[in-house]
């Protein structure tokens, strides 16, 4: 691990998530990743190995480090999404690690939803099954946009090039139905620690890098939309004293684009115009600001702004509309009604919606649309289209995944009850 | 113009980001200060945020009355500089007032009373949303904890019932008598934390540089002399070269030989080292699940 001012200040931020059951080695292989990349303190690992041993269980158990619930402990499944988190001189890691199973669909949507990288494991002795397909759809669903097959556990089918090839063709051919730009295939064995941080000695046929130089070296520099201005306003900041008299900031994280100083803007809803006066930090003025910092924003005129309010460039406008389509993750026991009325939380701004259309169930395993059964229970994609009290400024989340990506909340219960992608 | 940030920015960018969402969607909020790095990163991340207007909320100190001298004068000088206003929970007023019960025997500690405090000064200043420098890669029940964690009109939490957070969205949304645990710092890990401040020059409370102090030996946790604290007849002090990783009470918080006097060698040390900086604490070796238990009841 390195420790130098300069080698740490180029450091990237690498953010992915994994999904899969226990069986198909998950937890061997982060445990791995952070065992060989000395991620695994002493003290973390005797506490494993004491556990392990308790419970009569032959070798110390790796995934006793990525079960960090009580109740996941004692029946042996991650139930949530648990962050890992470990780093090489190259990037810094976080790790959304996710159980597989159909019924926590939504913890893989959430570990998804920030991913730079999905990674997905398979089997080499079982090749694409449904929990692969399924993997590689919300992967495609929430637009992550780079995915790394890794085909596991070569060392059970002796290396053997063509078991490799044959899950390699069959993924490819599913996956062209999908909407992913970006895919590779890595043979491994986490167990044995082959082609993961180390390259393998026993697949020389193999011409590709390993698992570790791959998330080291994927380039993740276009993963935000620089391209189009998007600054939603989160927080107005008025200091109230003789220094700062007049100060007013618009304060925010960049959604799109980059803006500079003399930029021509125009503020959402108002539609006022005006010039970038500054862009302000604690660190001082800045030349350019894009995503995904967190500046605050001031304009050449006096116009009323409040959170919830957009700034964009005159000639790039958002969408601007009270009808939207998404496809929607539902979260809830309670089955998504039908002209139910909702919550909607979009950027910094916060609607009421009612859900005019059930248009399709989609089956996260075929991809096939239901139009029959519409009733949307937990853990079920579908297709719906909303009408809310206030028009909101959206991208289609294939542009965007911050302006495009909203949340519904159940007004009785206050919880977060679908997650929803504008199309 | 290269259009990336490095790791720290992007981290410190997120973190400004919770930090006034919590000013935007609650509206009395709190932040929890210990006198510990992660705390005093949370309030420079503070300063940040609301620049140049002053933070918009007060802090908020469980004091426990054991702590070490160095961390309550840093204390104390900081809110001076930034101008906010420091509420102070005292664990030792609770004792005397009967409504906690003091631990006792060699290994007494006022951990588990600072819960109790904490959820009264909560509930007297009608804070609706805590800020806290808790991080995920701390221990194994901290992974799992969200940015903003929902605690019920009792304080306490629900982990397998929790709000699913996903992209740049938070649902702060909550019934009266409730409140959030805010962790803006969630997805920093030990070495940011440290990589960080050195960049940014922060300020530390000198206990986290290598000094010469009295102290002894305690089921191999290096332990402050301290009038806290019941010593054995074996246990006897000496002078030794050490420095703390974290700063809790005196009574439970092991010191480690170091001899780590600048930011430099503290992150070759943290950078090089085979323990977590929680395997200091005996609060947490009570038993496997004692960080979770302590949570769900309230604990930070």
């Amino acid at each position: 691990m390195s420790h130098n001012i300069e080698d740490y200040e180029k450091m990237e931020l690498l953010r992915f998530t994994t999904a899969g059951s226990v069986d198909d080695g998950k937890s061997t292989l982060i445990g791995r990743l952070l065992y060989d990349s000395k991620s695994i303190f002493e003290d973390q690992y005797e506490q494993i190995k004491a556990t392990s041993e308790r419970r009569g269980e032959e070798e110390v158990n790796l995934a006793l480090l990525t079960d960090g619930l009580k109740s996941e402990r004692e029946q042996g499944i991650t139930i949530d999404v648990a962050y890992r988190y470990f780093a090489t001189p190259k990037r810094k890691f976080i790790i959304a690690d996710t159980p597989g199973h159909i019924q926590y669909t939504r913890n893989m949507v959430t570990g998804a939803s920030t991913a730079n990288v999905a990674l997905i494991l398979i089997d080499a002795r079982n090749g694409v099954i449904e929990q692969t397909k399924r993997h590689a759809i919300i992967a495609s669903l929430l637009q992550i946009p780079h995915l790394v097959v890794c085909v596991n556990k070569m060392d059970l089918v002796d290396y053997k090039e063509e078991a490799y090839e044959k899950i390699k063709d069959d993924f490819s051919e599913f996956a062209s139905k999908l909407d992913v730009k970006d895919v590779d295939f890595i043979p491994i064995s986490a167990l044995k620690g082959d082609n993961v941080v180390h390259k393998s000695e026993k697949m020389d046929w193999f011409g590709g890098t390993t698992l570790m130089y791959y998330l080291e070296n994927v380039h993740i520099g276009s993963d935000h939309n620089l391209i189009d201005v998007r600054f939603p306003v989160q927080f107005v900041i008025r200091p109230y004293n003789d220094e700062y008299h007049d100060y007013r900031g618009y304060s925010g994280r960049v959604a799109g684009g980059s803006l500079r100083k003399g930029d021509e803007v125009m503020v959402l809803p108002s539609g006022f115009t005006s010039k970038i006066k500054k862009i302000d930090s604690f660190d001082g003025e800045l030349s350019e600001a894009f995503p995904p910092m967190s500046v605050t924003v001031l304009l050449e005129d006096n116009i009323d702004i409040s959170r919830g309010d957009m700034i964009v460039r005159v000639n790039n406008l958002p969408d601007n509309s009270q009808d939207i389509d998404i496809m929607i993750s539902w979260f809830s026991e309670k089955p998504l009604a039908l002209n139910g009325k909702y919550t909607i939380l979009h950027t910094t701004k916060e609607a009421r919606c009612i859900v005019k259309d059930i248009k399709y169930r989609l089956d996260i395993n075929t991809l096939s649309r239901d139009l029959e059964d519409k009733e949307i229970k937990m853990n079920d994609i579908a297709r719906i289209s909303l009408r809310t009290t206030l028009p909101l400024f959206t991208d289609p989340y294939r542009q965007n995944r911050i302006t495009g990506s909203i949340i519904l909340v159940d007004e009785g219960t206050n919880k977060t009850v679908g997650a929803g992608m504008i199309i | 113009m290269n259009y990336h940030l490095n790791h720290l920015k992007e981290l410190e960018s997120e973190s400004i980001f919770i930090l006034r969402e919590v000013a935007a969607q609650f509206q009395n909020p709190v932040l929890m200060f210990s006198g510990g790095k992660d705390s005093i990163l949370m309030t420079y991340l503070a300063e940040k945020a609301f620049f140049p207007a002053k933070i918009p909320f007060p802090l908020l100190h469980v004091d426990t009355g054991h702590n070490f001298p160095e961390a309550i004068k840093f204390r104390d000088e900081l809110v001076e500089r930034l101008g906010v206003k420091l509420i102070v929970g005292s664990v030792q007023q609770a004792i005397d007032d009967g409504k906690v019960v003091e631990e006792t025997g060699f290994n007494a500690s006022r951990n588990g009373l600072q819960t109790a405090v904490l959820l009264e000064e909560l509930e007297k200043g009608k804070f609706d949303a805590a800020l806290g420098g808790a991080r995920r890669d701390e221990e194994k029940a901290r992974a799992k904890e969200r940015f903003f964690s929902h605690r019920d009109e009792f304080g306490q939490w629900d982990p397998k019932n929790q709000r699913p957070e996903l992209w740049n969205l938070f649902n702060g949304k909550k019934n009266i008598g409730e409140h959030f645990r805010i962790f803006p710092i969630s997805n920093w890990t030990e070495l940011d934390v440290w990589q960080y401040l050195m960049l940014e020059k922060v300020d530390l409370p000198n206990l986290y540089y290598a000094h010469t102090r009295s102290c002894f030996k305690r089921d191999g946790i290096i332990l402050a002399d301290s009038d806290f604290i019941n010593k054995r007849p074996e246990e006897v002090c000496e002078d030794m070269q050490v420095r703390f990783r974290t700063i809790g009470d005196m009574s439970c918080t092991g010191a480690s030989l170091s001899d780590a006097d600048t930011l430099e060698k503290i992150i070759e040390e943290v950078a090089t080292t085979r323990i977590t900086e929680r395997g200091g604490r005996s609060d947490d070796k009570r038993s496997e699940t004692s960080m979770e238990d302590r949570k769900i009841h309230g604990y930070f």
